[in-house]
């Protein structure tokens, strides 16, 4: 985007605005153009860097899902495609102004609140939300200050989705698999230096009803180093009830089975015999506290309740039986999901399902804005899941328009007016060409010491670079 | 004695369906995959290849007849894994990113599936 594009912009043209540049708004963005010639659109968001949660979420060692960075930079360098970056929408710029100067606003910005677990011993030294755990071996600049302390032996991960398992599976791989990876150089140190051999997955339900996928267990079960530890007893009656589910549900069951139950051959045997380091599900389990050590600041332990299932499959609902349960660890990572939070009071917001309320991505009751990604569906899903639902909501804006549901006659000044403003206010927008002079200074840095990429880890630096 | 043949002579014909149903006949050289036949040959089907064939997306899926299924070779389960993120998973369903193209395929039909969000609904850590 940016200067040097041979298409000047016009008046006659529809444009519309995109606030967050994660796969939502690129893919969002994509599909608008290519359904119509007279689209232009432009990209706010807030960080200098581009990509979302592709740069701050996918796990370092997952390089392939980064792939769908060049299709975005192709969307970006479109004609009639821009992104400014460093523009924190409903701080720098409201959403007000954003539907003065544009047709339609389409809002993709993510989820980046954090459940919590409510629960006493939250607050102690030694226990992290997933989010910032990943955000901070991610180079996401607001976690960088998190420092995890990883001088204890036993960390307990609670919440069995693909967050959980990246963050497993980070704590246990072998070092010289991460230094090739984009991993920030302050957590491949910190890792280097980690003590943590075994990693407990806890998760409310049973293996039936387990939120990873088998890609993500397959990872673990052959992570080099390590061995499964898992506990027979929590597949009970699960080969029975195989015979009637789906088969994606079946082959990930029947690979947890195999690993929980099977005599492994003799190689494998070795294997695990070798291994320095053992994780393992603990099904049934929810957090009731975190137990601190006897100077009352660290974390020592967790109490988990012992729940039982009422009902079987997907619906199946944990139940308290009232029997407790301690385990001992010093870390204690939740991973019990994302979620959006409101970023304007005069756009409709779902608290109950943190969500903007939407059908097919047309925000209720708020004529020309629109959502799409996560902030539309709530934090499920993988990028093609994004994607589908950005396309879906793309479809809908560009019925609205040949309808004439969405009024396009009168002229709108898109980025022109928008730039004065932030202008006014001393706020000054990346370009996508300054993102790749930050780009170019990543690689350059990380090809020195053999990885893909060195993340720049503060905002300053990131708009440093970008205005050299 | 024997003319050798026209280099497009030993191309592989494949007729795909797009998702609107619309048939697309195109050709490609034995040894590039279906992945490689959709970009060189610019078809225009909304997403698909996302991961650029490094088997880390569904976004590839295709799906096949029967016969045609059978002579496609052996499956890994790192394939099986990512297709059963796939919506509308089939018994004769692929990844368009694994399968090479071979003389045995000439002429086979393919049908690029609906993409409507895929199965993984489940919140991730919800469980
Ligand atoms: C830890 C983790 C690992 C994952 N791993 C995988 C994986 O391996 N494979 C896979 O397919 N999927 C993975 N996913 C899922 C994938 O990341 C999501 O499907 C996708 O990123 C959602 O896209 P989005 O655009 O809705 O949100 P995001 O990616 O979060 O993008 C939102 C963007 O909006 C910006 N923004 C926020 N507020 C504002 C504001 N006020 N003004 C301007 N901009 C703003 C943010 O900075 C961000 O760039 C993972 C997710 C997580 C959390
Ligand atoms: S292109 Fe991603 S799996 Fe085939």
């Amino acid at each position: 985007g940016g200067r040097g594009k041979a298409f000047s912009s016009s008046s006659q043209n529809v444009h519309i605005s995109i606030v967050g540049g994660g796969p939502a708004g690129f893919y969002t963005a994509q599909n608008l153009i290519k359904a119509r010639q007279d689209v232009e659109v432009d990209i706010y968001e807030r960080l200098p860097v581009p990509f979302g949660l592709v740069r701050f979420g996918v796990a370092p060692d997952h390089p392939e899902v980064k792939n769908v960075i060049n299709t975005f930079t192709q969307t970006a360098k479109h004609s009639r495609c821009n992104f400014y970056g460093n523009v924190n929408v409903g701080k720098d710029v409201s959403i007000e102004e954003l539907q003065q100067a544009y047709h339609a606003v389409i809002l993709s910005y993510g989820a980046e609140g954090n459940r919590s677990m409510g629960v006493p011993g939250e607050d102690l030294a030694g226990v992290y939300s997933a989010k910032d755990f990943v955000g901070w071996y991610n180079g996401q600049p607001t976690c960088q200050e998190l420092s995890p302390d990883l001088s204890c032996e036993t960390a307990v991960i609670l919440g069995q989705g693909n967050v959980a398992l990246d963050v497993a599976r980070i704590l246990l791989s072998p070092l010289d698999v991460l230094k090739k990876t984009d991993i920030t150089q302050p957590a491949l140190e910190a890792l280097a230096e980690s003590h943590v051999r075994r990693v407990l997955i806890v998760g409310r339900r049973g293996p039936m009803q387990i939120a990873c996928t088998i890609k993500e267990i397959r990872e673990m079960v052959n992570l080099p180093g390590t061995r499964p530890e898992m506990i027979a007893a929590d597949y009970e009656g699960v080969t029975e009830a195989l015979k009637d589910v789906p088969r994606p549900r079946k082959r990930l069951t029947e690979l947890m089975l195999k690993t929980a139950m099977e005599t492994p051959g003799e190689k494998e045997q070795e294997r695990r015999n070798n291994a320095s380091c053992s994780w393992g599900f603990r099904f049934f389990r929810s957090p009731v506290e975190v137990l601190a050590d006897t100077n009352r600041n660290r974390t020592a332990g967790i109490r988990l309740a012992v729940n039982k299932l009422e009902g079987s499959g997907e619906a199946a609902r944990a139940a308290l039986t009232g029997e407790v349960e301690d385990v001992s660890c010093g870390l204690v990572i939740s991973s019990i999901g994302y979620k959006s939070l409101p970023i304007d009071p005069s756009v409709p917001f779902d608290f109950r399902k943190a969500i903007v309320p939407n059908s097919m991505g047309r925000v209720q009751q708020a004529a020309g804005i629109y959502c799409s990604g996560w902030v539309k569906t709530g934090p499920t899903g993988v990028i093609a899941t994004t994607m589908n639902n950005s396309f879906d909501t793309a479809r809908s804006l560009v019925e609205d328009i040949d309808s004439g549901v969405l009024d396009i006659s009168a002229g709108k000044p898109g980025s022109q007016s928008i730039s004065t403003l932030l202008e006014k206010r001393g706020v000054k927008p990346v370009t996508f060409s300054d993102w790749e002079k930050i780009d170019n200074v990543e690689m350059k840095r990380g090809e020195a010491s053999g990885k893909p990429r060195e993340k720049i880890l503060t905002v300053e630096e990131m708009l440093r670079v970008a205005r050299t | 004695i024997g003319t050798q043949p026209l280099r497009s002579d030993n191309k592989v014909t494949v007729h795909f369906f797009n998702r609107d149903g619309e048939k697309i006949t195109v050709k490609g050289p034995p040894g590039d995959s279906l992945l490689d036949v959709v970009i060189n040959e610019d078809l225009d089907f909304d997403g698909f290849g996302a991961c650029e064939g490094t088997l880390a997306c569904s976004t590839c899926h295709l799906v096949f007849d029967e016969e045609v299924y059978k002579k496609l070779g052996p499956i890994t389960d790192e394939e099986m894994d990512m297709l059963d993120l796939a919506y509308g998973l089939t018994d004769t369903s692929r990844l368009g990113c694994q399968i090479c193209l071979t003389k045995s395929l000439e002429g086979m039909e393919v049908r690029v599936p609906e993409s409507v969000a895929d199965i993984r609904q489940s919140k991730d850590g919800s469980s």
